[in-house]
């Protein structure tokens, strides 16, 4: 059976040219970048270069890109690193409700310590006002995150006009841009943010290699306590292969960005529109286009989200699910319960996320693939059945 | 892949799927907020099942549970289909990830939601009272509680009710996962 892989928002296929700038560095390059002898110099050397890569990327410099293990780390890293930094100057953060949970994870464990977070809601799109989150500013404030995208809905947050809010407020800002990094142009300096979060298994890249960008002159406290690595900001000897493949990834993604996005949100826009002609009670989550362009998704009524990613995989799609079932912690998803979307209808949630190389055939096959998959899963569905008694009545 | 070939035989090709109109007894437990939700009808003759159908809006655990519930119960007596228990229906899947292991919970109960329907309406009472919709489920597993329980079955998280919203919530926590409600120590 040919598989066609449509979870962009779970991991994105390794490049193969990314590939080929790690491997190097896993075969006799094997040496720390800290060593000043010959074995350490030129492995240093690419770490830097990487480095130059990442902030060519994002329009930053290069000694504001601080390597890290994951997305999460850099959340992680940002939230309790610029918080802590600041606490003798007050104790309030304020986060959006749609955020990833090492955002909203890390501000439980900040409030552990005293502080005190202001969630900000969203609307039925997912989108973040930012005059609520004007609004939330206290001067206790030390910290706005909110994300760039949302990888559970597709929506493209108004990030700038948040920045611009908390610049004219003294407040730092973080973004989260892990799933919108790579996919759309990101320009810190345009974005005006003091802190962004990215990670290179989402354009590409290899897995446990991500950043954390931070304007020079924001103060920050390391997580990892250790040596001079990453200017004394994140000890721990370099993880080299996966820091030149993000360098790699990302110069490519500079140069391949627009050419890709026009392509994938081509076909995004054909299951979008077509996807609710061949099955009725279908809704489209997330903004129709304020959109990263490989995200289409999706709340499938009177079924349930694993049941259908099952069906899909069996048929050879590979597709996520934002239902209880699907997640281990057996929780519905709170970005889409943040939208207001109930329960039941949060259960059918699906994401189709496109990457590089999925085709017009493709998207066609699984146009024509799932109808038969929901029509067999609604005739066992008691919701189902009570919806067409009610209908008939 | 995390289930069975057992789970996901009976996951793509469930049996006795289904709604039997006249139904002598009808059992019907979860809700969406749950995760899960199953109906079992059944037909009864001579305190034997004579016939067995349900219709389940779940994960592919929830499905494989009911079609095999539907399965074990079918041509059984009365007595026997309440003796069938979460345990066994595990079981006979060839297991279930532990974090499904409140879908077989659902499984058996429905069945015998069902067949207690069937005896109440016999016994010329009220039709088995149905259950309470919301706030069924426990905040950590999302697996059903029955009304005011210190424990739940699934996860052995010990709740409490929050005093403000009435739902079902961590013991031991300062607010409610619900309403965000202060809870007060104790």
């Amino acid at each position: 059976m040919e598989r066609v892989y449509l979870d962009h928002i779970a991991a994105t296929p390794l490049d193969p040219r990314v590939l080929e700038a790690m491997l190097p560095f896993f075969r006799g390059e094997f040496g720390n970048p800290q060593s000043l002898h010959a074995f350490g110099q030129p492995v240093q050397e690419a770490v830097e270069e990487a480095r130059e890569k990442v902030a060519r990327f994002i329009g930053a410099s290069a000694e504001e890109i601080i390597f890290v293990s994951s997305g999460s780390e850099a959340n992680n890293f940002a939230l309790k690193g610029m918080a802590l930094a600041l606490r003798d100057k007050g104790k309030h953060l304020v986060v959006s409700a749609v955020e990833h949970q090492s955002v909203l994870h890390s501000a439980k464990s900040l409030e552990r310590l005293g502080f005190r977070t202001t969630i900000i809601g969203v609307d039925r799109d997912g989108l973040v006002d930012p005059e609520r989150a004007a609004a939330a500013i206290t001067p206790e404030t030390v910290l706005v995150s909110v994300m760039l995208a949302n990888s559970e809905v597709g929506t493209i947050e108004p990030v700038g006009e948040v920045a611009r809010v908390c610049r004219s407020r003294k407040v730092p800002f973080h973004t989260d841009a892990v799933a919108a990094a790579g996919s759309i142009s990101v320009d810190v300096r345009a974005l005006d943010v003091d802190a962004l979060s990215l990670a290179g298994d989402q354009f590409y890249g290899p897995k446990g290699s991500a950043a954390l960008y931070v304007r020079k002159g924001t103060r920050i406290l390391p997580l990892i306590d250790g040596g001079i690595q990453e200017s004394g900001r994140r000890g721990g000897t370099e993880n080299v292969a996966g820091v030149v493949g993000l360098g790699r990834a990302a110069e490519l993604a500079s140069a391949e960005l627009d050419s890709r996005a026009a392509r994938e949100s081509a076909l995004r826009d054909r299951l979008i529109e077509e996807l609710p002609r061949r099955i009725h009670r279908v809704t489209l989550t997330g903004h129709r286009t304020l959109r990263l362009p490989y995200h289409a998704s999706f709340c499938v009524e009177f079924v349930e989200g694993e049941a259908m990613l099952l069906s899909l995989d069996l048929k050879g799609f590979a597709v996520s699910s934002g239902s209880a079932c699907t997640s281990r912690a057996l929780k519905a998803s709170h970005v889409l319960l943040a939208m207001g979307l109930d329960h039941a209808l949060a259960q059918g949630s699906l994401v189709f996320s496109l990457v590089e190389g999925t085709t017009a055939g493709d998207v066609e096959t699984l146009l024509d693939s799932f109808p038969p998959i929901i029509e067999r899963l609604r005739a066992m569905s008691p919701l189902y059945t009570q919806y067409l008694e009610e209908k008939g009545k | 892949m995390m289930y069975t070939d057992k789970v996901m035989d009976h996951f793509q090709n469930p049996r006795n799927v289904g709604v039997i109109k006249d139904a002598d007894g009808v059992g019907k437990v979860g809700n969406p907020v749950c995760g899960d939700m199953m109906t079992f009808y059944i037909k009864v003759k001579d305190d034997r099942l004579e016939d067995v159908k349900f219709q389940t809006f779940g994960c592919g655990a929830a499905i494989a549970v009911s079609s095999i519930v539907s399965e074990m119960a079918m041509g059984r007596t009365l007595g026997e289909a309440m003796d069938i228990t979460n345990d066994r229906v595990a079981e006979e899947l060839g297991g279930l990830p532990k974090n499904k292991l409140h879908c077989s919970n659902l499984g058996a109960d429905a069945l015998h939601e069902a067949i207690k329907d069937y005896r109440a309406r016999r016994a010329g009472g009220p039709e088995a009272k149905k259950k309470e919709e919301g706030g069924c489920c426990c905040p950590y597993c999302d697996g059903p509680l029955e009304g005011a329980q210190g424990l739940c079955r699934s996860c052995h998280v010990e709740l409490r009710e929050c005093p403000e919203c009435h739902k079902a919530t961590k013991a031991g926590e300062e607010t409610c996962s619900h309403c965000g409600a202060g809870l007060p120590s104790g």
